[in-house]
């Protein structure tokens, strides 16, 4: 349709500020994206578009969002495979994360990487990794890297409840203390494991306290609350920042969807999702907001969500235009 | 349908939860659909009302991509494809070609070198002034050449700082460079590698010392996974320009689990390059390389060899390109292959054999990926027959690589099968008598070397 190739090139704004300057509408602009861009690489999935594993970020949206305001230009971000929220929230162009996603030449890793392997070293995103917990002695070295260079950047570093039972954080929250170096430790408990609850695989189920064998001081923040995650953002990095060493924070959010594309999510109940999208989902929560506080008006959100389709309709649009790479990309890349 | 699963071609059309003319937002689950999986819920995208449903209900064997029902879009929206109703519209995944063979690559042109004289290297210039060292300070003298010449480069593993280093490689380092640049980290293995990658990733050059190839099990998900694959994952935006380097091999008595050769594990690896040298001039000039190089380089040395003394060229700068072995000895009779200490074995070998009447040309084939066939090839040419030797296991060894090429690319020319000498195929045992059984010596190197050429 011609409205869509009349979309702006890029829906994300991205709101890295450092304090409390970003709008709250702005805020919802940014989580919505991320719904409509997760909604829609889901319908490209179940249309064989999108091929093997495919983690959508649907429900955790007001983290990646929320934090992003908090940090400065030149923080650096690293996540494992649920990333496409993480990478919208950095500014990464929707068109090239959705044309990675469908595999083709114009993703941004030329689609060799696919839905778990992107990066943007413009952005500061370092990816975007399968191996579960690997990311965060990842983190911890970009956090090295400032530390090294005296540059005052900040290092978020995100991974899951699942990934909290991994030797190799506990390895990293250890060199990052020792060290004081500036990381914040994200951790996105979104209650699930794959398909194990955190009651079942973790002894110690308050996450934000999984530091304290290091003195690693945590948070827990409620994640489905843009506005929270933003004001504890902004205090974490700056602990970071000026030098104290890492911290923890805690988000307690939720995810809708599954594990990924194929899992049927039979370990927990339908009226458990449906509560917890009725009751807190968290453009729900900050559209009311908005709309009680006068900041916006019924009609503004319409239209944020209407230029929001339109964007995510022009990256599936490009997305599924775009050719695959060329044959001969098979032997690029894999030495400097 | 929608596909749910990598693995589905058709599904069952489970239950649906709508009716036709119901409203629907984006969310809502609209059906179950049983894959060749599982039983999943499938949810609409768009807002809009059901038209039509197409499939009925306990319907098998529905085709991925087929339409199961209509919808009515939102009328300002028109542009967005309701989810059921689109899809048969949209293009099928392009085929791939997964099959296509990937076409051989030609054999490698044979360059026209001078086979170099015994003990000579094309990369030093004649004339150069030769100083002897051993191979600990020649590693030692090229990370502080390295790391004076790039503030970016820094040593971090375990005991490598105030302890200067557990084999004394980082001697003196710490008082040179201070704390910021020479850092002594916990017993972490998986943790400090991962740490060093993420430090490369941001643009630093990390030296990795493990004490031990062994203990590098623990970290060589963030060896492989996280350093050799991002490049390429990237697309060519992001780099590991990072050393892991430390001794490889058995040492002498430490039983199986610090006595192992990694030499074909890593030198199986796509985007990283593996070093393992013999002599200390190759020692100093390829990891001088090694800290240069932008993508990762997986540097093997060994413990027994650092104590040995090599000539070792007085240059002010001196670097060698990785990739490249060296003819250590010209001869005409058979080829002897090797890296590592087993380089010292087959120069002793070669001793022996010529006293017999043999005379074996010598390769050091120091840089392990990429390798340098085109050096074995030439010389295989000539000789028309090759014994590798190495410590590690038989089976799928550096000698068994060798094997495969000399046989796919100069089977014409050889007069006997390609030979292996290597470590027995079992873990280390500790017993003095069982361990030297264990291990390939200068005898097996002599006989093997007799046999191809069909003497006693």
């Amino acid at each position: 349709m011609a409205e869509a190739k009349t979309a702006p090139d890029t829906g994300a704004k991205p709101a890295a500020a450092g304090d409390n300057s970003v709008s709250l509408k702005t805020l919802y602009h940014d989580m919505l994206l991320i719904r409509r861009f997760e909604e829609k690489a889901g319908q490209l999935y179940g249309m064989g578009l999108i091929g093997g594993f495919c983690h959508l970020y649907i429900g955790q949206e007001a983290v990646v969002v929320g934090m992003n305001a908090a940090q400065k230009p030149g923080d650096q971000v690293i996540t494992a495979y649920r990333d496409h929220g993480h990478m919208l929230a950095c500014g990464m162009d929707p068109k090239f994360v959705m044309a990675e996603l469908t595999g083709r030449q114009t993703g941004y890793s030329k689609g060799k990487g696919g839905s778990m392997h992107m990066f943007s070293a413009e952005k500061e995103f370092y990816g975007g990794h399968g191996i579960v917990g690997a990311q965060v002695p990842l983190g911890t070295g970009l956090a090295f890297a400032n530390q090294y260079r005296n540059n005052g950047r900040v290092s978020i570093t995100y991974f899951g409840d699942g990934a909290s039972n991994q030797g190799q954080v506990y390895e990293a929250f250890n060199m990052a203390e020792l060290w004081k170096l500036p990381v914040v430790y994200v951790i996105e408990n979104n209650q699930y494991a794959m398909g194990t609850s955190v009651e079942r695989s973790s002894a110690e189920t308050h996450f934000y306290k999984r530091g304290s064998s290091f003195n690693i001081p945590g948070e827990q923040v409620d994640g489905m609350d843009v506005d929270a995650v933003r004001e504890a953002g902004l205090k974490a990095i700056g602990w970071c920042r000026s030098g104290k060493g890492p911290i923890i924070l805690e988000m307690k959010t939720y995810r809708y969807r599954g594990h990924s594309m194929s899992d049927p999510a039979k370990y927990r109940t339908r009226e458990e999702v449906t509560a917890v999208r009725e009751k807190r989902d968290p453009i729900d929560h900050l559209g009311q907001k908005l709309i009680a506080e006068k900041l916006a008006s019924e009609d503004d959100l319409k239209a944020i969500d209407r230029d929001i389709r339109q964007v995510v309709n022009a990256a599936a649009e490009f997305a599924t235009e775009s050719p695959e790479p060329a044959e001969a990309e098979l032997y690029t890349d894999v030495m400097a | 349908m929608p596909a749910l699963s990598p693995t589905m071609e058709e599904g069952k059309l489970a239950k649906w939860l709508v009716k036709e003319g119901d409203t629907v937002k984006s969310g809502d689950i609209l059906a179950e659909i049983e894959t060749d999986k599982a039983t999943m819920e499938f949810e609409a995208v768009d807002e809009g009302k059901i038209g039509k449903l197409l499939v009925a209900e306990g319907t098998e064997g529905v085709r991925v991509n087929q339409p199961i029902a209509t919808m009515v879009g939102d009328s300002e929206d028109k542009s967005s494809p309701a989810a059921t109703q689109k899809s048969a519209e949209a293009p099928a995944a392009p085929k791939r070609d997964a099959q296509k063979a990937v076409e051989a690559k030609p054999a490698p042109k044979v360059p026209k070198v001078e086979v170099a004289a015994a003990l000579s290297d094309p990369e030093i210039p004649e004339g150069t002034e030769m100083v002897t060292m051993t191979v600990r300070e020649a590693l030692r003298d090229a990370m502080a050449e390295e790391m004076r010449r790039d503030d970016t480069v820094f040593l971090m593993g375990e005991e490598v700082a105030q302890y200067q280093g557990a084999y004394k490689v980082s001697q003196g380092l710490l008082e040179e460079f201070g704390a910021r640049r020479v850092i002594d980290t916990p017993i972490t293995e998986h943790g400090f590698a991962g740490l060093g990658v993420g430090a490369a990733f941001a643009g630093l050059r990390p030296i990795v010392e493990f004490m031990t190839w062994n203990f590098a099990m623990q970290a060589i998900d963030q060896i492989i996974n996280s350093a050799g694959k991002t490049r390429y994952m990237s697309g060519g935006q992001m780099s590991s320009p990072i050393v892991f380097r430390g001794p490889n091999g058995p040492a002498a008595r430490v039983g199986a689990q610090h006595s192992q050769d990694y030499s074909s594990w890593y030198a199986h690896v796509p985007g990283i390059k593996v070093i393992a040298p013999y002599f200390a001039s190759d020692a100093k000039g390829l990891l001088k390389a090694a800290i240069r190089d932008p993508n990762p380089v997986i540097f093997l040395e060994n413990e027994i060899c650092y104590g040995r003394s090599f000539p070792v060229p007085k240059l002010d700068d001196f670097v060698l390109p990785i990739g490249k072995a060296r003819v250590v000895k010209t001869g005409k009779d058979v080829t002897l292959v090797a890296h590592s200490i087993c380089v010292g074995l087959i120069l002793e070998a070669a001793e022996k054999l010529a006293t017999e009447g043999i005379n074996a040309e010598l390769i050091d084939l120091r840089t392990l990926r990429p390798l340098d066939t085109a050096t074995v090839l030439q010389s295989v040419r000539k000789t028309n027959r090759i014994v590798t030797v190495e410590q590690g296991w038989p089976i799928c060894s550096i000698g068994s690589e060798i094997a495969s090429v000399v046989a796919l690319e100069a089977f014409d020319y050889l007069d006997a099968p390609p030979t292996k000498v290597t470590g027995k195929d079992v873990p280390m045992p500790y017993a003095a008598n069982l361990e030297k059984l264990a291990l390939p010596h200068v005898e097996d190197v002599i006989a093997a070397a007799k046999a191809v050429c069909y003497r006693d």
